[in-house]
């Protein structure tokens, strides 16, 4: 129970801050950008900054998830499914960041051109796209993701110290 | 490309009598109840040529979601089953990423196709799931 609060905070913290912190981000919460977006043309060209934003983001921890909601609460079916997912593998909290979308449009966006991906929930892990939900889904039935998150080291080992976890 | 812009022009302006070139690509798409589905049966099947292919219309199952608030289509969860040679020596990503090729139109589309679950098989995988089902 306690690490799964800690997995919580992290992710919300870094949900919340890790796109804002640098100052070409913060264009992106910039409502006088916005009207860009109405564009279906416009929209699809993924620009620097937004770019440099997610390869930020995907590049904050070693796992990470695009989702909708946050881990505590998913607002979509199959972001709750991967993230229930990715907690009964045992990834380890401090090993793990999830961004919500739904707090940033631009980000919403631009992720999908990114990854050359439709949908939300999205997984990256070591910064190489994995998949979506059914992926992880399939992956955590045949034994995939369990063999792909250990081949890591991201997982949380049970009873070791800190110290051990990080060899 | 141009069968395809035909396609979401004849979907945009339904019951158009005399659209000869949407007739031509595609068994008039306007008058059907299920048009969402129909074209990704034909778009699947003209590219993918597939031994198996479930459409499952799930729509009712999330049409009390937030994110369907306001929408009138009952086309927009889908979840499709598809195996196919084509997905031979292609990892699962780029499976998907083939099916969500041929349906961008309609998944960028405001109101169109809002989540697509996937399930994507070689003919040899299918059949290896098969056996393992039985045992």
């Amino acid at each position: 129970m306690l690490s799964r609060s800690i997995f919580s905070r992290q992710l919300l913290c870094q949900s919340a801050s890790a796109l804002r912190s640098t100052p070409t981000t913060t264009q992106l919460v910039t409502p006088f950008l916005r009207p860009v977006l109405a564009n279906p043309v416009a929209r699809r060209l993924l620009s620097d900054a937004t770019r440099q934003a997610i390869d930020k983001a995907v590049a904050s921890a070693p796992v990470v998830l695009f989702m909708k909601g946050t881990p505590e609460t998913p607002q979509c079916g199959f972001s709750r499914a991967s993230i229930q997912i990715l907690g009964l593998q045992g990834v380890d909290p401090e090993k793990f960041a999830a961004f919500n979308v739904l707090e940033d449009q631009e980000l919403r966006q631009g992720i999908k051109e990114y990854s050359d991906w439709p949908t939300i929930p999205q997984l990256y892990v070591d910064k190489e796209f994995i998949g979506g939900c059914d992926i992880i889904v399939s992956m955590h039935q045949n034994g995939e993701l369990a063999k792909l998150l250990e081949q890591k080291k991201v997982l949380a080992i049970e009873g070791a110290s800190a110290e051990e976890q990080q060899k | 490309m141009l069968s395809r812009t035909v396609l979401g022009l004849a979907r945009a302006i339904p019951r158009r009598p005399f659209s000869a070139a949407a007739m031509a690509s595609s068994p008039s798409p306007s008058s059907s109840q299920t048009p969402v589905e129909d074209v990704i049966r034909e778009k699947i099947t003209a590219v993918l040529k597939p031994s198996t292919l479930e459409i499952h219309n799930d729509s009712h199952l999330h049409a009390h979601h937030k994110a369907m608030e306001g929408s009138t289509s009952r086309e927009t969860h889908f979840r499709l089953i598809i195996t196919s040679d084509e997905f031979r020596s292609k990892r699962q990503p780029a499976r998907h990423r083939l099916v969500y090729g041929l349906l961008k139109e309609e998944m960028d589309q405001e109101g169109g196709i809002h989540a697509l679950q996937l399930r994507t098989l070689t003919p040899e995988e299918e059949e290896k799931q098969r056996n393992e089902a039985k045992e």
